[in-house]
């Protein structure tokens, strides 16, 4: 059993056209059994920055902590909101920090950079970084979710689309997968308003 | 060893409220050489003085205008071991700004972080407060900006100062002459000035001028190109 694999969960992020969307399940469980069905994994940081987290349920809470202490710390010392890619870079090195005593999360970073431009990052529990412009995963659902995504992404996609298939996806991907699911959350970042919502979905 | 260092401070306070070794550092500043800047609508320019001790000197090996990053440079007077710490420390700082954030450093965060450094020498133990004021000049997202830094630690930004031995005068003429110059009148601003308190004929090489554009890259100018200037100037 990978330490990765305690929790179980399934993260996805796609880029739109002038938007991001930012998915995960909320699942929170102890290696088989499910404790709660309320858990969220995707966390805002500021209105155009948004991180969804997989993996050790500890490692996500204290590490959303920290960041929002750096960012906080960022926002005093540089009057001006952190922008998604540097966001991005900050925590790889925060990850990197650890690497010989790692933080087991996988995060990955969704938001809107300059001239709202979207941004997606997702990087390893050492903070390796993949930047795309079209979807990326993690979680324990992260191989069926590939898939799915595969299949079902087309580019330019306008935020009620984009919401459909996002919302699609993560569904059909953590339907596979025994240790994530038991609902899951949606937002779809917009240059003038964000779109959350919570998806009827499956409890099993 | 806690014996290596002394565990006092250096710099204490008189019964009047001063810090007597900030006020000799700036008496040292004030016998350096004449340094100053200007803030254009598209961009600063640093000129300084770069009188060396003998002809025999190979001015080329001096360089008392000094890039930090792409798009920040500053120059100083006072002394010049001194400045060259405080060039090192900078452009550390900026350079481990960036490694965590994969976005350079704003031009205010750097002069923070250089002022820091210097307060934190009028307040450890064992050390002497920097015998130099700096004029950093950076180019960012907030636009051209100039800024003084001295050996206190306190530090603000200027449309147009001077520092060292004839900064008075200086200072005098630049406010008559400032009217939010463009970057090429600007630069001749600064030479008239300079020249000002020139002794002895001014050429390409017994001055440094460093100027940063709308371009954001800093850059110092080269003799030839300073030579066009003075000549522009004539």
């Amino acid at each position: 059993m990978s330490i990765l694999e305690y929790n179980g969960s399934g993260v996805v992020a796609m880029c739109g056209k002038n938007c991001v969307a930012i998915a995960s399940d909320m699942r929170y469980g102890v290696q088989q059994t499910t404790v709660a069905t309320d858990m969220h994994k995707v966390y805002k940081m500021h209105d155009k920055v948004y991180i969804g987290m997989a993996g050790l349920a500890t490692d996500m809470q204290t590490l959303v902590q920290r960041f929002r202490f750096r960012l906080k710390m960022y926002e005093l010392r540089e009057e001006r909101k952190i922008k998604p890619n540097v966001f991005a870079n900050l925590v790889s090195s925060m990850l990197y920090q650890k690497r010989f005593g790692p933080y087991f999360v996988e995060p990955v970073i969704a938001g809107l950079g300059d001239k709202n431009k979207p941004f997606i990052c997702a990087m390893d529990l050492i903070g390796a970084p993949v930047y795309t412009d079209n979807f990326l995963v993690s979680g324990t659902s992260s191989e069926e979710l590939y898939g799915v995504c595969e299949a079902m992404y087309r580019p330019n996609l306008e935020p009620d689309d984009l919401f459909e298939t996002v919302s699609q996806c993560l569904q059909a991907a953590v339907d596979r997968d025994c240790l994530a699911g038991w609902g899951a959350e949606v937002y779809v970042i917009c240059p003038d308003r964000v779109i959350h919502k919570t998806l009827k979905s499956r409890q099993d | 060893m806690a014996s290596q260092r002394a565990n006092f401070s250096l710099t204490t306070f008189t019964p009047s409220g001063k810090l007597v070794q900030i006020d000799y550092a700036l008496n040292a500043v004030a016998a350096g050489k004449t340094s100053l800047g200007i803030k254009a609508s598209n961009g600063v320019v640093i000129a300084t003085e770069k009188r060396v001790p003998s002809v025999l000197v190979d001015e080329t090996s001096v360089q008392k205008v000094q890039k930090l990053t792409d798009n920040i440079g500053l120059t100083y007077a006072g002394m010049g071991p001194d400045y060259r710490v405080l060039v090192r420390k900078a452009r550390k700082a900026a350079q481990q700004y960036f490694m965590t954030y994969r976005d350079p450093m704003p031009v205010s965060q750097l002069v923070r972080e250089v002022a820091s450094t210097m307060q934190e020498f009028t307040q450890s133990g064992g050390v002497r407060p920097f015998g130099v004021s700096l004029l950093v000049a950076g180019y960012d997202d907030n636009g051209p900006q100039l800024f003084q830094v001295d050996p206190s630690g306190s530090y603000w930004a200027w449309k147009a100062s001077a520092i060292g031995k004839h900064s008075v005068n200086a200072k005098t003429f630049l406010e008559k002459r400032y009217e939010e110059p463009e970057l090429e009148d600007a630069i001749h601003i600064a030479i008239l000035t300079l020249k000002e308190g020139f002794e002895g004929a001014m050429n390409e090489n017994n001055i440094e001028i460093g100027i940063v554009g709308e371009d954001g890259k800093f850059r110092v100018l080269k003799p030839s190109e300073l030579k066009d200037y003075l000549s522009e100037v004539e």
